[in-house]
């Protein structure tokens, strides 16, 4: 295993893995501010009126891309959980825990910013659509996975039990992508998709680009930050921890 | 076979089973998932006919009539067929002809649907004004041309 060109493996080391979390930690708040900052000038300022909807419409700005990440986060909570139990290493199912908050909000926000949307275009908050039932499905998913992993007091069982939960889960995510496919919804379909390509004006494909990307390293940001504390939670007694500049004064 | 082979053996065939036991549950609910039944499907007797149901397609062009007092009527078709609405109450902003529209309600004697609730159904489509006047008149001129 050592002639690969980067040995993976050596990351899997929570020890190694602490300092290269802060630096990550460090550049992607940055990006996230930046990139942020400019997407939330764009959905405001530059980009224009829409011709049916009027104003009301820049909530998408921030309502897509919450729920882009709102799934893509529990992908990677999935694929964490499998490496996890296949290579029983320890820090897959930290990473795992510190993604749960992130894309527990990045649900709620969608849905929160959606029955805002859809009161004045749809005319209801809240409709028992396919589309929207499973994502608040997702948002339970996450709900229960931090239940349950605060529930049990054996880190190594909560993790096991929390890594099944989130596997059982990840049935939801093609139904929540498909949903609007597969049966008559409220909820539109896709404006933005890899085979079709965008039936969104191209500054206004831009803006919500941007936020996405600034949504993406706000998550990879906030899990970096959770991760590093529950590190030196769960390491507190190895010498490792002990001997860290922060720890020992 | 070691030990970690095994492990994601075991996943993999749970994920499949899993997977397959949620198509097979899909499948079976078919359109009890779906929200709303097409004009088309009402034609063809697959909407309930004696409860309640939603109805939801376009409003056609020069469909719309207002009555008396506050009882409106309009046809939602999707193309293929037509059923004819008639609401009273308060529309959303986003309603109007052409546009998408979804209505809960059950089908009076007379072959008219009366709606008790009518929501407005958005398309994927987002565009600046001036883009949508420049796909009117493009569409405009396009079939002035043919005809």
């Amino acid at each position: 295993m050592s002639n690969r060109l980067i040995n993976w493996f050596k990351f899997a080391s929570p020890a190694t893995f602490y300092p290269l979390a802060e630096k990550i930690w460090r550049w992607s708040t940055l990006i996230a501010v930046v990139l942020i900052a400019v997407g939330l000038y764009m959905s405001f300022f530059v980009a224009p009126t829409d011709y049916k909807q009027g104003e009301g419409y820049r909530i998408i700005f921030v309502h897509v891309p919450a729920a882009w990440l709102s799934m893509f986060i529990y992908l990677v909570m999935a694929f964490w959980s499998v490496v996890g139990l296949v290579y029983n290493t320890r820090l897959s199912a930290m990473m795992t825990s510190a993604l749960a908050p992130t894309g527990a909000i990045f649900t709620f926000i969608a849905l929160w910013t959606g029955a805002f949307w859809g009161k004045p275009m749809w005319g209801t908050w809240w409709v028992w659509d396919a589309r929207l039932t499973s994502e608040l499905i997702l948002l339970f998913l996450y709900l229960g996975f931090i239940a349950l992993q605060g529930a049990i007091d054996d880190t190594r069982r909560a993790d096991r039990a929390g890594a099944l939960l989130v596997l059982v889960g990840v049935v939801n995510i093609p139904i929540i992508h498909y949903s609007v496919k597969w049966w008559n919804t409220l909820h539109q379909g896709a404006s933005v998709s890899v085979s079709s390509g965008s039936s969104m004006s191209s500054i206004m494909l831009w803006t919500m680009l941007i936020m996405a990307l600034g949504f993406w390293a706000y998550s990879i940001a906030m899990a970096m930050a959770r991760v590093r504390c529950i590190i030196l939670e769960r390491e507190r007694d190895t010498t490792w921890v002990s001997e860290l500049p922060e720890v020992r004064q | 076979m070691k030990a970690r082979h095994k492990r994601f053996g075991f996943i993999a065939a749970g994920l499949v089973g899993l997977g397959l036991a949620a198509w097979l549950v899909l499948n079976a609910l078919d359109n009890n998932l779906s929200y709303f039944f097409s004009p088309t499907e009402v034609v063809e007797n697959k909407a309930p006919a004696d409860h309640v149901f939603r109805l939801g397609g376009l409003v056609e062009g020069g469909s719309l009539q207002r009555g008396q007092e506050l009882t409106i009527r309009f046809v939602v078709s999707d193309g293929a067929n037509r059923v004819n609405v008639a609401y009273t109450g308060i529309l959303p902003d986003l309603f109007a002809e052409g546009q998408g529209v979804i209505a809960q309600g059950r089908m009076g004697e007379d072959g008219v649907f009366i709606a008790d609730e009518v929501l407005a159904k958005h398309d994927e489509n987002y565009m600046p004004p001036e883009v949508a006047e420049a796909l009117d008149k493009a569409h405009n001129q396009a079939t002035e041309a043919t005809n």
